[in-house]
C-alpha cells in the first residue's frame, strides 16, 4: 500500500470515481429493468390469456418484468399456476 | 458498395460533431472516399466544425423533397481529396425527413462513396430515428462522465431494439490526470459497466477547441496533437486494422515517476 492508498484507509474517503462508477451501476439496474409499465401491462393481460387456455392462473401472483442480460434483453414472466385445465 | 455509420451519443455536447468531422477527414486522408450527413435538422452544426458553413446552398431536406439532387447538395472539401458534406437544414425540424427517406438517401450514398458517417443529433426521438435508419453500423460517443455514460447504455438497448448489432464506443475527452488522481471513470470502468467493445479512447485537448475555432478538424494535423493521432487511429481500426489503443499514462518526467513512487500523482 503506497502513501496515498494509506491516507485514504485512514481518513475513509473513497475516490470519487468509486463513487461515480458505483451509482452509474445502481441507475442502470433501474433504467435497463424499465420499459413503459403500460407496456408490460398489456403484455401481461395477453399473457395470462393465452396461458389461461390450459392452466388456471393466479393473476395477482404474476409478475413480467423486463431485463438485460449480456447485451440481449430478456422478457421474465413468472405466472403462479392454481390448477391445470383437464380439457387437454 | 460503401458503409454507413452512424455517430451517436443520447447526450448532448459530448463531441458528436467533432468526431463526424474528424473520422471524416482521417479517412479522407488515407484516400477513401467520405461523405458527411449532419442529420440534426434545426441545429446543423457540422458544417461550421468542418469549416464549410459558407458553401451551402442546397441542404439534406432538400434532397428528400426533391429540390434538388443529392449531387448538388454535396459540398466538396477541397482541402482533401474525395470528402464531401450533405448539411443539414436550418430552419426546418427533425420531422421533415422520415427514417424511409435517410434510408433511401444513404442506399443512394453507399454506391458512391467507401464510407458515409452520419452525424445523429442529441436525444432519442425522430432525429435519432432518422439517423440510424439507414446505418449498418453505430459508434457511440460517451464522455467519462455519469450521465453520458448512463445515457449511452440507453442508446445501446435502443440500436439494439433496432437491429443494429455490435456498436462501438469511443469514450471521448479523457483526462488522464484525473484518472489518475481517481477523480474519473477509467475505460475499463466505463466497459465493464457497458459492456461493448472500444473503438478508441480520444483524450482531452486544448486543440481540438482551437482547430474548431478555425475550422479545420484536428485529424488533419499530422504533428503534434495527441487527439488528432487519437482519431486517425480509430480511423484505421473503423477500416479493420488492428492498431494498439495509445497509452496515456506514460511518465514523462523523473519527478512523475518520483511522485507515483511514494504515492502523489504521478
Amino acid at each position: 500500500m503506497n502513501l496515498k492508498a494509506l491516507l485514504k484507509a485512514l481518513t475513509g474517503k473513497q475516490d470519487s470515481k468509486d463513487v461515480a462508477k458505483e451509482r452509474l451501476r445502481l441507475v442502470l439496474v433501474h433504467d435497463r429493468a424499465s420499459v413503459s409499465p403500460e407496456f408490460l401491462d398489456i403484455i401481461k393481460e395477453e399473457i395470462i390469456r393465452v396461458i389461461s387456455k390450459y392452466m388456471e392462473i393466479d393473476e395477482g401472483n404474476t409478475v413480467i418484468q423486463m431485463h438485460r442480460s449480456e447485451g440481449t434483453a430478456v422478457l421474465e414472466a413468472n405466472l403462479a399456476v392454481k390448477a391445470i385445465r383437464r380439457t387437454f | 458498395m460503401g458503409e454507413v455509420i452512424v455517430i451517436t451519443s443520447g447526450k448532448g455536447g459530448v463531441g458528436k460533431t467533432t468526431t463526424t468531422a474528424n473520422l471524416g477527414v482521417g479517412m479522407a486522408l488515407l484516400n477513401k472516399k467520405v461523405a458527411l450527413i449532419d442529420a440534426d435538422i434545426g441545429l446543423r452544426n457540422l458544417d461550421v466544425v468542418m469549416g464549410l458553413e459558407n458553401r451551402i446552398v442546397y441542404d439534406l431536406v432538400d434532397v428528400v423533397e426533391g429540390r434538388c439532387r443529392t449531387r448538388q447538395a454535396l459540398i466538396r472539401d477541397k482541402r482533401y481529396e474525395n470528402l464531401y458534406l450533405l448539411p443539414a437544414a436550418q430552419t426546418r425540424d427533425k420531422s421533415a425527413v422520415s427514417p424511409e427517406q435517410m434510408r433511401k438517401l444513404c442506399e443512394e450514398l453507399k454506391e458512391e462513396f467507401d464510407y458515409v458517417f452520419v452525424d445523429c443529433p442529441a436525444g432519442i426521438e425522430q432525429g435519432f430515428r432518422n439517423a440510424i435508419a439507414g446505418a449498418d453500423r453505430a459508434i457511440i460517443v460517451t464522455t467519462p462522465e455519469v450521465s453520458a455514460v448512463r445515457d449511452a447504455d440507453r442508446i445501446i438497448g435502443l440500436l439494439e431494439a433496432a437491429g443494429l448489432r455490435g456498436p462501438r464506443l469511443l469514450i471521448n475527452r479523457l483526462r488522464p490526470e484525473m484518472v489518475k488522481r481517481g477523480d474519473m471513470l477509467d475505460i475499463d470502468d466505463i466497459l465493464e459497466i457497458l459492456a461493448i467493445d472500444l473503438i478508441g479512447v480520444v483524450p482531452d485537448d486544448e486543440k481540438i477547441i482551437i482547430s474548431t475555432n478555425r475550422g479545420e478538424p484536428v485529424a488533419a494535423q499530422e504533428n503534434g496533437s495527441l487527439a488528432g493521432q487519437a482519431y486517425r487511429n480509430i480511423v484505421r481500426r473503423i477500416m479493420g486494422e488492428e492498431v494498439p489503443f495509445l497509452n496515456f499514462y506514460r511518465n514523462r518526467s523523473l519527478l512523475g515517476r518520483l511522485k507515483k513512487l511514494i504515492g502523489f500523482g504521478g
